[in-house]
């Protein structure tokens, strides 16, 4: 099956040499070279056992036209009704101009598509494109990166309060089916800078099989200030893996809200690099599964140098025979010293046959420092539904009431209040809450 | 006299294996204040709860009959809709959902059981302004989640503020005044007092006899050990205050 990719590669890089710069080339090689070397990852890894991607690895993906017909209100659910902001539109994995905002490059904001900045339209990519997303974090990411062609780049600039958020939509249409997307962004936060970004994986045929696999590299400097929400809402058909790479400089701030809610099976590797000291890295993530969905979270927190602080917080809701995954390493070297760490993970499980493996692992070889963790799994809790009921809340009501509860705490740690209120719909929404 | 409101019966019940509640007969009509009182571990909690339909505890005979309807055949969201409001000793922490939002849920809970319309959040905002009053609180309390963070004091308030916003029938109050200053004791007591109307009545369980400084009751009964031992008129509750409860439990057992 790696097959397609290769021929693929191969085809693209004797067209593409024309319109990429130089040094991507190779790049792109060492990615496909790795990649064929090692081919999809196995149940036997470590990293994979309990999620096991042999339905992707042996589906002979084809490449979609991203010509699919789309209208901008065909989109309006996903952008939250605020016409201001920065939109990107996708349509399968393709960019279409013609379905976002303009003003794509004002106040010290420069977004470009990558397709376009990669045939060379002069925006600097070498710096930092492909440097904090290693080819050996994992296969998926050597295919992406052996592959890179659509994406989008965002660049905030020196000390830019960005206003205005920037969000990029990844919208699937019926055309997808069968088809492999593979997105690769670029963010990145200038010293002194603030932004958000938001990203959307969102489909317009629900029934579509497809799989996502996408990259996103984001940036900070110095004092930066970023809030990332990742929005993963796939056909529940399809397959997602994600994976984003953080690199932070010092006094950075950087905060991500990864919403799982999509996919048959999708999985998101989220790795924080805490690359210089004073930097601040806040985690928050929310699954909700039904069905036979197999949703995973690896995250991983680097703690490279001293005084700097994580936080981290997963919920999950599952429901119906889904299952869940989520591992959270976080690893403290030697020189971190002060480092504070806390990672939290709850389950709720609302039927007997939802599973949750949750694995905290924390390595730390410094030891001036503070580190907790800890996971639960487990339902409602019977006197808090009591206390609704007595208030005159019917049962069914009461359990929904309280589920939407535990995932709201989580949601408003969004601080973009557009995506947070639509984060709360969405769960209502799927919750069936009052 | 007033139609009987609540009529319990030779009332008992159990949690797990040990029964806790061994016959109780209570009346209360309405427009009645009853203060339950008595000892640790005498069951006035547990009278209560049972009264809501906690689901932790066993009826295993008796029965409660509320408006001439079985009490105990009901849901407890259903004594809920129909009036019935159990002010919780530890009030539950809920994050994540505002108080405003819970409480406009179970407002338009009971409306809808009674065949009103919704209310929609702004007029709800109105209704709480006026709450508000009660419980001397101004509007940020609302905007902060259920209980959550929130102090002892806080707690027993928030209490008060839902039994004021649902205007109970019946309202059983579980150990409000344990653990508050004068003041909140002060707000506890108004928030009783305004629902001191001819068709509705209260049942305070309590420790202390100083609540009823503020409420003055219709009737104060004494638990021990699972049973009413003795009912009287106020002046009980200041005679348990000189005496304490002992001479009480010995009458029982000799």
């Amino acid at each position: 099956m790696s097959q397609t990719f290769l021929q693929e590669f191969e085809t693209r890089s004797t067209a593409a040499t024309a319109d990429s710069p130089d040094w991507l080339e190779p790049v792109r090689r060492r990615a496909m070279d790795r990649f064929a070397a090692t081919g999809f990852p196995t149940a036997r890894e470590e990293e994979w056992r309990f999620t096991p991607v042999a339905p992707i690895t042996q589906t002979p993906w084809r490449q979609a036209s991203g010509t699919a017909r789309v209208k901008r209100q065909d989109l309006e659910s996903f952008v939250f009704g605020h016409p201001e902001w920065i939109t990107l539109v996708f349509v399968d994995g393709v960019y279409r101009e013609e379905l976002g905002s303009g003003g794509l490059r004002s106040g010290g904001i420069q977004v470009h598509s990558l397709a376009d900045a990669i045939s060379g339209n002069g925006v600097p990519l070498q710096a930092h494109l492909t440097r904090y997303a290693p080819i050996d974090s994992s296969a998926f990411t050597a295919l992406n990166t052996a592959l890179i062609r659509e994406g989008a780049i965002i660049q905030v600039g020196a000390n830019t309060e960005a206003t205005r958020p920037v969000h990029l939509v990844f919208v699937t249409t019926k055309e997808a089916h069968g088809c492999a997307i593979q997105p690769r962004n670029l963010i990145v936060v200038e010293r002194g800078a603030r932004a958000a970004v938001v990203e959307s994986y969102v489909s317009l045929a629900p029934g579509s099989s497809y799989w996502t696999n996408t990259v996103t590299e984001v940036v900070l400097g110095a004092n930066a200030w970023l809030e990332h929400t990742r929005i993963q809402r796939e056909s529940e058909r399809a397959f997602h893996i994600g994976a984003t790479h953080v690199h932070q400089l010092r006094d950075s701030h950087y905060r991500n809200f990864s919403m799982a809610m999509g996919g048959a099976l999708a999985r998101h590797n989220l790795h924080a690099r805490l690359n210089d000291s004073n930097v601040e890295t806040l985690l928050y993530g929310l699954y909700i599964t039904r069905g036979d969905q197999l949703v995973d979270n690896h995250t991983t927190i680097y703690h490279d140098q001293p005084n700097c602080r994580s936080w981290e917080v997963y919920k999950g809701i599952l429901d119906g025979r889904s299952r869940a995954v989520f591992n959270g390493k976080v690893l403290v070297k030697p020189e971190a010293q002060q480092t504070d760490a806390k990672q939290t993970n709850r389950n709720l499980l609302l039927s007997d046959q939802a599973k949750v493996n949750t694995k905290p692992q924390l390595e730390i070889f410094a030891d001036d420092v503070k580190c907790t963790h800890g996971a639960t799994v487990g339902r409602l809790d019977d006197l808090a539904l009591f206390y609704a009921r007595s208030r005159g809340v019917p049962a069914q009501d009461a359990q929904r009431l309280l589920t939407y509860a535990f995932a709201a705490e989580v949601i408003a740690e969004v601080t973009l209040q557009p995506v947070r209120e639509e984060l709360e719909h969405l769960v209502r929404e799927r919750l069936g809450t009052l | 006299m007033e139609a009987a409101l609540l009529e319990i019966q030779g009332l008992r019940a159990s949690a797990g294996d040990t029964e806790i509640l061994r016959g109780i007969d209570l009346t209360v009509r309405a427009g009645e204040v009853h203060a339950v009182m008595g000892p640790n571990g005498s069951g006035k909690s547990t009278l209560a709860q049972v009264i809501a339909g906690h689901p932790a505890y066993k009826v295993t005979s008796g029965q409660i009959l509320y408006q001439g309807r079985d009490l105990l055949d009901m849901e407890p969201e259903e004594r809920a809709q129909a009036g019935v409001f159990l002010a919780f000793q530890y009030p539950v922490e809920i994050p994540g959902i505002s108080n405003a939002y819970f409480l406009r849920a179970a407002y338009n809970e009971i409306r809808k059981a009674r065949g009103l319309e919704e209310v929609d959040s702004l007029d709800f905002l109105d209704l709480l302004e006026e709450k508000l009053r009660v419980v001397e609180w101004g509007p940020d309390i609302m905007s902060r989640a259920v209980n959550s963070g929130f102090s002892g004091g806080e707690k027993k308030r928030n209490e008060i503020l839902q039994m004021a916003v649902l205007e109970p029938t019946l309202a059983v109050l579980d150990e409000t005044d344990s653990g508050l200053d004068i003041d909140a004791l002060r707000i506890v007591a108004k928030g009783v007092n305004a629902l001191r109307q001819p068709d509705k009545a209260t049942i305070l369980v309590t420790h202390y006899q100083r609540l009823l400084n503020y409420i003055i009751p219709d009737r104060v009964h004494v638990l021990s050990a699972g049973r009413i031992v003795k009912s009287g008129g106020k002046e009980l509750a200041l005679e348990l205050e000189a005496r304490g409860y002992e001479w009480l439990e010995e009458a029982v057992t000799t």
